[in-house]
């Protein structure tokens, strides 16, 4: 069913009032009262359900810089929309209903593809999280969908009963289901929020409006995510490599910890942070399928470069000890951040992610483990 | 997308074209273009394509497409493996 948007014509008095929303205690636009001052509200427009607040589509500096901080994960949970209905221009009853997500980043790109238009906007209580992982969380899903239609009293203010709702919330929604229970009849509009005028003008939702992409764009955007996720652990372990290195035969030596720890420290964050950021860049390019085996490749790319940096024949026994232990750990951390990584991606199946860690998991553990014993070998030869 | 395609032959999806409707649903909701109608039926015309989100299936009136959803997220596998549960995700993916 390619999605079109007619009017079913449905007088607005065909549904009764719901009486009791199951965790909505009053019946109103948008219940948190803290929303009228919100920067991004403009006004508001008077209904028969209650004042709607009107949403501002033009993104001002303080929401690019909230997004940012949204990024990175900088004081996230401040940054939720309340849910409820809100108004873009001045929509009548024949405007179309949107529904999206109370997340930051999801809402600003919406309402900035919206300027110059009418339209009603559900921002349903997705617990700040974007469309497609709420959905798959449930959050984003039938019940929600049905409960916040009863709780904004949006049937009192449109004559058609047509939803659209981002696509990638069929994850989570079932369209029949909301359809049985609230008489609103849910289309799945395009992916991204770009495509969305196009759709509303045309009704049709051409082929490549349904196609997820990955762009470079897509996954640089993960990038400073995934940084602040893996910061903690990776920083603990280079710690670890840093502390360790004072340990020698002659007992615990401070002037170590310069000389063999700190360099240890910075090998393994900078490969790490590498990993981090040319994984997701050369994800293409990496050769093989499995993500394990594109994040080898790096990994091994790093020791390579590691390797003919430190030149072979000034070292010692203890110096090559080192490099091959690095030549272990390198990869496999690689590895292992690169399997990571399949969470952020957009293509991804589950299946294939626990076939691919069955293989590469152990393998990973166990250069980790190796390569770890050498390094220590390493600092009592 | 050259280069980005995930595992041959790993997914957990099946079409059974008996019973399906010919009501294209499944076709709108996939993000990857796994599904293409030929002759008032549903057909696979990329399973590897298939990233198990499981859109269409909870969206197919006459559950002729079966799938194993859950999130491909490896982190999200070793969380549930270690707690005994499904793969629960406990990060922000990024894209809207
Ligand atoms: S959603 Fe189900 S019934 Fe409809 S076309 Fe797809 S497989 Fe057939
Ligand atoms: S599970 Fe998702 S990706 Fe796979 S066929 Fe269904 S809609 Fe497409």
């Amino acid at each position: 069913m390619d999605a079109t948007s007619p009017k079913s014509g449905k007088c607005c008095c065909s549904i009764a009032a719901p009486t009791t929303a199951d965790g909505i205690a009053s019946l109103q636009p948008v219940a948190d009262q803290a929303v009228w001052s919100a920067p991004w509200v403009q006004g508001k427009v008077a209904t028969p359900a209650g004042d709607v607040p009107r949403v501002s589509t033009s993104l001002t500096w303080a929401d690019r810089l909230g997004g940012w901080k949204v990024r990175w994960a900088i004081g996230r949970m401040r940054y939720l929309i309340p849910p409820g209905l809100y108004a873009v221009g001045d929509p009548t009853d024949e405007s179309p209903v949107l529904v999206t997500a109370n997340y930051k980043l999801t809402f600003d790109s919406l309402r900035s593809q919206l300027a110059d238009r009418d339209v009603w906007l559900i921002v349903l209580d997705t617990k700040g999280i974007n469309v497609w992982c709420a959905a798959a969380k449930g959050t984003f899903g039938t019940d929600e969908v049905v409960r916040r239609i009863q709780a904004t009293r949006v049937a009192e203010l449109v004559s058609h009963r047509v939803l659209v709702l981002p696509q990638l919330s069929a994850v989570g929604v079932c369209a029949r289901e909301v359809l049985n229970r609230t008489d609103f009849r849910p289309v799945f509009g395009p992916v991204y929020a770009t495509d969305l005028c196009e759709f509303l003008d045309g009704g049709i939702k051409t082929p490549e409006m349904r196609l997820v992409h990955f762009s470079l764009r897509d996954r640089l955007a993960v990038v400073p995510v995934e940084m602040v996720h893996a910061a903690g652990k990776l920083l603990t372990v280079a710690v670890c490599f840093f502390l360790l290195a004072g340990l020698g035969s002659d007992g615990y030596s401070p002037e170590r910890l310069m000389s063999v720890g700190l360099p240890s420290a910075v090998v393994f964050l900078a490969t790490s942070l590498g990993a981090l950021v040319l994984g997701p860049v050369m994800l293409p390019y990496l050769p093989g399928r499995p993500f394990a085996l594109k994040g080898l490749w790096l990994g091994l790319l790093f020791s390579a470069v590691l390797a003919c940096g430190t030149g072979l024949d000034a070292i010692g026994i203890g110096g090559r000890l080192d490099l091959a232990a690095w030549c272990l750990i390198i990869p496999a951390v690689a590895s292992f951040l690169l399997m990571n990584f399949t969470g952020c991606t957009t293509f991804t199946s589950v299946s294939g992610v626990r076939r691919e860690m069955r293989k590469a998991l152990p393998a990973q553990l166990l250069a980790t483990f190796v390569g770890v014993a050498t390094w220590l070998v390493g600092r009592f030869v | 997308m050259f280069g980005l395609r995930y595992l041959r032959n790993a997914v957990t999806l099946t079409l059974n074209e008996a019973t399906c409707n010919g009501c294209g649903m499944c076709v709108s909701v996939c993000p990857h273009g796994v599904f293409r109608m030929e002759n008032r039926k549903a057909k696979v015309v990329d399973r590897d394509a298939c990233m198990e989100c499981g859109a269409c299936a909870r969206n197919c009136p006459s559950e002729a497409v079966t799938v194993k959803a859950g999130t491909g997220c490896a982190m999200a596998i070793i969380i549930g493996a270690i707690r005994g549960t499904e793969p629960s995700c406990g990060c922000s993916c990024d894209s809207d």
